[in-house]
């Protein structure tokens, strides 16, 4: 858990870009208590985006990598749309090979990578839009959770696709006017995250991207349960404002009429039972730890 | 490009970091290919093609394969399970469609595992968006595709068609005639790919049920041998194990701003996944005996040109008309069709009046790329043509040479 691989070589000190010496400055790997409070004063969580100005996707992004235990050992497997416009200014390594098949790929990668790092934990996270994990890449996104494949999922629910410009996809709500759904969505929002409760899923939430304590939690929780039980799944609303006529200011105000009282994206958790005994344990661990650390700095 | 490569002292190249001599988990020899291939003893065994799949699995020692069932490689994809279950494939299981399984193996190499699987017909179209993306991220996984009908009316008989649409994936294609090529070709065909300048998937292709479900007789070496492990650090792009810095480190060449720039990457990097197909040929002949094609008797003036089992067949013919004729005809066995060997070819039928090229499948694609690359084609006739899963007699062969040389046949396509 260290800086150990991103080191510059002294020979080469001098003649690496500055942004890569940032990087090394500032990076949080190694750093247990990283967290989403680390964001703009470290370079690797993602300083500028590619996204449009506003999208609460590119704060997704930026909790989610601040939030991930261990960036250095983590790799990402993502799939074709706007997540993959961030990934080149993302501080690890990050696999787009198609659309839809992040889960088939993801199921190759973490078995690959157990063989050959038996002692390590190596982190697969898929983090894909709503296209990829619930219409075109839903046989493989199910498909890992059935196998128990020991991975993370998270998918970035906007209700549409947003990249190809505002078509109708499987998590729109019904009704809801769009391309290819010109007199409006015929059928509900696919219950995806009960769907991956009961295909396996051993921790399944989802939420909006309003609170970044919330997120903070949930994904570390989505991967340290990957790593002892199996398949997990997030999901995240990152309304696309482009395509439902919102400002760019008007990201966050969304997402807190969605998860208000009644609304569709009213926080909701399942996990089983001995899930829920190790993520107490888990983070009475961590609130120890913190504390500790915390005393330890004001005597010093 | 296609230049031919002369195969003096060609030697197989290995990682600088492999254990020769080691053992393996289950007390294999790691031993240095080039004694393997050519100075160990070897013994015959008599198996069918399905059965020599699973014999050069168990000396390649291999990380990990994905398996899904179509016949007719069924078989194959299970046998491979039972040396997973007795520990000789590290790991091991059933994907859910074939596009997923590529996804799958994609995967397992994106992090530095040495993968084989297998795949046939329609399987090997539903899979066929991985193919590209695969080539494109200097995956060097191998498949083996068992050829048989991709049309409708659903056929699960032999018919290479399918061999047509990889041919410009950015994969290595291969296509063996009998069960030996298939068996030296699996363990070398990993080694080929693995090479640092070469780092591409192969397909490797063998005509269904005529090599899968026949039994021959094949020399294999003991199975106390196998080849090194894949070393995923002589990659020429980062093995996606967070081993090494996390800069711009997507494998594929994903460029969207509408750019100048954009164009010439993704233009400049298509060109150098197919340099590096071409680039193969000097690691390919100590796979091959020293050349991408085997010939007999050049100096003749008709040639039957072909691959895979219509070798076999092309054969037997040029017999048949030898003795039942006194018509001498000589034959050109080309091995691999990516990289095609151009120069090769072009050299071999130098002399010849009249070149025939029997297939296993309606459109002749040997023909078409034959055709293309030599002066004087009018001198190539496409065919015999078999399709659907019709054998290819080696009378037919003969009947078309004998119409096309005005001596009349016998057969029904003769007569008309």
């Amino acid at each position: 858990m260290s800086k150990e691989k991103i080191q510059l070589s002294e020979a080469l000190e001098d003649i690496m870009p500055s942004e890569y010496q940032e990087m090394v400055a500032t990076a949080t790997f190694g750093n247990e208590d990283r967290s989403w409070k680390d964001i703009g004063t470290s370079k690797e969580l993602i300083e500028q985006h590619s996204l449009c100005a506003g999208c609460p996707e590119s704060i997704a992004f930026r909790f989610i990598l601040a939030s991930i235990p261990a960036p250095e050992d983590s790799v990402f497997v993502g799939s074709t749309g706007c997540t993959s416009l961030v990934f080149p200014h993302v501080g690890v390594q990050n696999i787009h090979s198609l659309f839809g098949n992040q889960n088939a790929v993801a199921s190759g990668l973490q078995r690959a990578l157990k063989l050959r790092f038996p002692d390590v934990y190596k982190d697969v996270i898929v983090l894909a839009g709503d296209g990829a994990t619930v219409d075109i890449g839903l046989d493989m996104t199910m498909q890992s959770w059935f196998r128990q494949e020991k991975f993370t999922t998270i998918c970035f629910d906007n209700e549409l696709y947003a990249n190809t410009g505002g078509q109708e996809s499987g998590l729109m709500q019904k009704g809801f006017v769009a391309k290819m759904a010109p007199t409006g969505k015929k059928f509900e929002k696919v219950r995806l995250p009960e769907i991956a409760f009961e295909s396996g899923c051993h921790y399944v939430a989802c939420l909006t991207v309003s609170k970044p304590n919330r997120v903070e939690q949930v994904i570390r929780n989505a991967i340290y349960v990957a790593r002892e039980f199996g398949p997990t799944y997030v999901q995240l609303y990152t309304p696309c404002i482009l395509e439902i006529g919102k400002q760019s200011m008007e990201g966050l105000d969304e997402m807190k009429d969605a998860e208000s009282i009644g609304g569709r994206f009213v926080m909701k958790e399942f996990m089983t039972d001995e899930v829920k005994e190790f993520l107490k344990e888990k983070n009475a661990e961590q609130k120890a730890r913190k504390k500790a650390a915390k005393a330890a700095a004001v005597t010093a | 490009m296609n230049k031919k490569v002369e195969p003096q002292d060609r030697k197989i190249l290995l990682s600088e970091t492999v254990e020769l001599g080691e053992k393996t988990e289950k007390g294999q020899v790691v031993t240095d290919p080039n004694v393997l291939f050519n100075e160990m003893e070897r013994e015959a065994s008599f198996l069918t093609g399905s059965e020599v799949i699973r014999a050069a699995i168990k000396r390649a020692n291999l990380d990990m394969s994905v398996a899904y069932p179509i016949t007719p490689q069924s078989e194959a994809a299970a046998l491979i399970g039972e040396l997973y279950a007795e520990g000789y494939v590290r790991e091991y299981f059933r994907g859910e469609n074939e596009f997923a399984v590529m996804g799958e193996c994609a995967g397992a190499a994106f992090g530095g595992a040495r993968v084989f699987t297998t795949t046939a017909g329609p399987g090997t179209l539903r899979a066929m968006e991985n193919f590209p993306m695969w080539a494109g991220s200097r995956l060097p996984i191998q498949v083996c595709v068992t050829c048989r009908g991709i049309n409708s009316p659903l056929s699960i008989q032999p018919d290479t068609m399918e061999m047509y649409y990889l041919l410009e994936t950015g994969m290595l294609v291969w296509h063996a005639e009998t069960a030996q090529d298939l068996y030296d070709w699996i363990l070398g065909g990993f080694l080929v790919s693995e090479q640092p300048d070469v780092h591409l998937p192969l397909a490797l292709c063998c005509d269904g049920f005529f090599v899968t479900h026949t039994k021959d007789t094949v020399m294999l070496q003991s199975d106390e041998y196998c080849i090194p492990r894949y070393d995923p650090y002589r990659s020429p792009v980062p093995c996606m194990d967070m081993e090494c810095p996390p800069i711009r480190m997507m494998r594929d060449p994903f460029i969207m701003k509408s750019n100048y720039i954009s164009y010439a990457t993704h233009a400049s990097w298509q060109q150098e996944i197919h340099a590096a197909v071409e680039r193969s040929r000097k690691h390919t002949l100590p796979i091959m005996n020293g050349s991408l094609i085997e010939t007999e008797n050049l100096d003749r003036d008709i040639l039957i040109v072909a691959s895979g089992t219509a070798v076999s067949q092309g054969r037997e013919a040029i017999r048949l008309l030898e003795e039942e004729e006194g018509i001498k005809v000589g034959l050109v066995k080309i091995k691999s069709i990516r990289p095609f060997p151009t120069e090769e070819v072009r050299e071999a039928t130098a002399n010849a009046k009249t070149i025939f090229i029997p297939e296993f499948n309606i459109k002749g694609w040997l023909a078409r790329e034959v055709k293309s690359i030599l002066p004087n084609n009018d001198r190539v006739i496409a065919g015999p043509h078999v399709a659907g899963g019709m054998t290819l007699p080696s009378e037919v062969i003969v009947d078309e040479i004998k119409k096309t040389l005005g001596i009349g046949g016998t057969s029904m396509k003769a007569r008309s």
